[in-house]
């Protein structure tokens, strides 16, 4: 009883700001703007416009979550391995994120435009200017930056969790390094993988703060196209479609690393 | 005599400047049981782990059938090694657990299927193939670490305190299982080992070692009967070690009473450590029978025998008696003089920290 007592502050917390709201984004997206039940808001995905923005979306997140893979697996290998120095080198991925998310982004656009720092410095040594501001490549560098350490983490929880005499065991069994990495060492850090994949997708699928600000306005995510019906157009029924098509992405994904990631590396963010 | 397989020459390691190992010499013989025994942090899981390749020694090197093998990494040695927590891969069922140095090798599956067939039995666990680590108990996991290991046909199996985790009942059962598999296989083993008994049990050759020095390398029956110092005396079973001097040859001076002994080459009148084992001190009912007199001042029933405390002299006497003296009972002590040890006394502190410092 008592504890139940103690779980009612969230429990309330929960119902007024995740409950209600994602029933009311059914409501509208289930319905036109009489209140009559219609589809037509989920359909309206399939048109050119939207079903283009949302390829782009999985495009784009799904090329910087794996270039985040890449990146972050040898660090965290390097950090499950040291003991000396480790805590240094978590200072240093974790430092960005004592930032504001916007001022990083907005960083990152006085770096690249086309009268920007790199492109100073690039002039100022005699290369040529790199345009890349207003690009999907852009887009993809400020994805990257900013979900990085959330990739990282899980991986590296994962790694640490690996216990030194298997690896030990494989080596002794007369494994190289490198069959001891495709045989024991990866498997083993899967649900880290997966982890870290959900962790830097979801959020890459759904931004639309780091398309505006990179994007300056030109490319349309999906995150962009839900953010105008809700701000510009208005129509809340149309953005409510789009954000439930959208959800099924991420509840798949869900799915997915629920299957593989049975030891929770997730929830040790 | 049989050859010398692997030869430990000079080897010194130390982490953070804190010395492991100090000059470790130590043969091992073609198919013996060599157990390294000692307290936790005497050097013992380091002299395994440079021997498996896992660590590499400040100075000194390992000698392999006559081949330098010092520097060369784990996969390349033809040894295995059982690890204290099993380390089985939990990713792969038993039968891939076992067949996962076969295969590195590029044995054909067949030779792999009638290995595994064969490991199982050996270990008594046929059928298992199909079974996930974490689905076996402590003790068979131990099991198929051991199988997974000698399917490699290793001339040399390390083996790193295997039974830590097991139960006594398990740890009884699996030592004589490690003697017949030893027999059996003809490899030989080295054991890591904190537990005296175990080590007396299963070995052919004990070295005792602490703080990084070798105290004694000797059959479990020597290291028992004639401890070289007081702390294999002490770690190797219970015992009475007492301050004494030495008269003379076959006369010892233990606490102010002349008891007769049979150790020479002492000199005269020179400080030595007694060891008594507690089983071989008598007591006498009159006490004038007893060389020194004393009192009973403790009594816990063992089930193979008492044990008593007997206050004498200013010294507590250990004693194991299938006799019973209640608390309080004045009595005698005799000892035979076969069963008085003679140990030389560290004379300096070096000497200190090779022999007794613990």
């Amino acid at each position: 009883m008592n504890k139940k007592l103690l779980s009612a502050p969230y429990l309330l917390w929960a119902a007024a700001f995740i409950i209600i709201p994602l029933l009311m984004v059914l409501y509208y997206g289930f319905t036109d703007k009489t209140g009559a039940f219609t589809l037509e808001n989920i359909a309206a995905i399939a048109t050119a416009e939207h079903g283009k923005a949302l390829w782009l979306s999985l495009l784009l997140s799904l090329t910087s979550t794996l270039i985040c893979l890449l990146l972050a697996y040898p660090l965290a290998m390097i950090l499950a391995k040291s003991n000396k120095g480790k805590s240094f080198l978590v200072l240093l991925f974790v430092l960005p994120m004592w930032m504001n998310f916007l001022l990083r982004t907005l960083a990152w656009l006085t770096l690249l435009e086309k009268t920007g720092v790199i492109n100073n410095i690039l002039k100022l040594i005699g290369l040529p200017a790199l345009n890349i501001i207003n690009t999907p490549a852009a887009i993809i560098l400020g994805m990257v930056y900013n979900f990085l350490p959330f990739m990282i983490l899980p991986l590296y929880n994962a790694l640490t969790k690996i216990d030194s005499n298997v690896i030990n065991g494989a080596r002794d069994l007369g494994a190289d390094g490198f069959q001891t990495f495709l045989k024991i060492i990866f498997p083993l850090s899967i649900p880290g993988v997966i982890s870290g994949i959900t962790m830097v997708f979801v959020p890459a699928l759904t931004t639309f703060v780091i398309s505006t600000i990179l994007g300056g306005n030109k490319i349309l995510l999906i995150g962009n196209v839900i953010e105008m019906e809700f701000t510009t157009t208005g129509n809340w029924n149309l953005g409510s479609g789009l954000s439930i098509v959208l959800m099924i992405f991420i509840v798949l994904n869900m799915v997915l690393s629920a299957i593989f990631d049975k030891e929770g590396e997730g929830t040790a963010l | 005599m049989k050859n010398v397989l692997v030869n430990l020459e000079h080897i010194s390691k130390s982490y953070d400047g804190q010395l492991v190992l100090d000059d470790l010499n130590l043969y091992i013989r073609e198919n013996e049981f060599l157990t390294l025994l000692g307290p936790s942090g005497c050097g013992k899981t380091t002299t395994l782990r440079i021997l498996g390749g896992f660590e590499t020694p400040d100075t000194g090197r390992v000698v392999f059938e006559g081949r330098d093998i010092t520097n060369l990494p784990p996969n390349k040695r033809q040894l295995n090694t059982v690890f204290q927590k099993y380390a089985l891969f939990p990713h792969m069922n038993i039968a891939e657990n076992i067949a996962f140095g076969l295969k590195i090798k590029g044995k054909s599956k067949s030779y792999i299927d009638d290995k595994i067939k064969y490991a199982l039995k050996l270990v008594n666990l046929d059928g298992y193939e199909k079974r996930m680590p974490d689905s076996l108990s402590g003790g068979q996991q131990q099991r198929i670490a051991i199988a997974r290991a000698i399917v490699n046909e290793p001339k040399l199996l390390l083996l790193d305190e295997p039974l830590g985790a097991l139960d006594l009942k398990l740890r009884q059962d699996m030592q004589y299982e490690l003697i017949r598999l030893k027999n059996e296989l003809g490899i030989t083993f080295i054991y890591v080992t904190h537990d005296q008994e175990e080590a007396l049990t299963m070995s052919d050759t004990i070295v005792v070692m602490n703080q990084g020095y070798i105290q004694q390398i000797g059959s479990p029956e020597r290291i028992y009967n004639e401890p070289e110092n007081a702390f294999v005396a002490d770690f190797i079973g219970d015992s009475n070690i007492i301050g004494a001097t030495m008269i003379e040859d076959r006369l010892v001076n233990i606490l102010g009473y002349r008891f007769a002994c049979v150790d020479e080459g002492f000199g005269r009148n020179k400080p030595v450590d007694v060891v008594i084992r507690p089983e071989d001190v008598e007591l006498t009912k009159d006490p004038a029978e007893g060389t020194i007199q004393g009192v009973v001042s403790h009594l816990i029933f063992k089930g193979v025998h008492y044990e008593m405390e007997v206050q004498a002299c200013g010294f507590e006497w250990l004693v194991h008696s299938t006799g019973m003296f209640p608390v309080g009972t004045p009595v005698g002590i005799k000892v035979d003089p076969f069963n008085i040890q003679i140990m030389h006394k560290p004379a300096s502190e070096d000497e200190e920290a090779v022999g007794v410092n613990e």
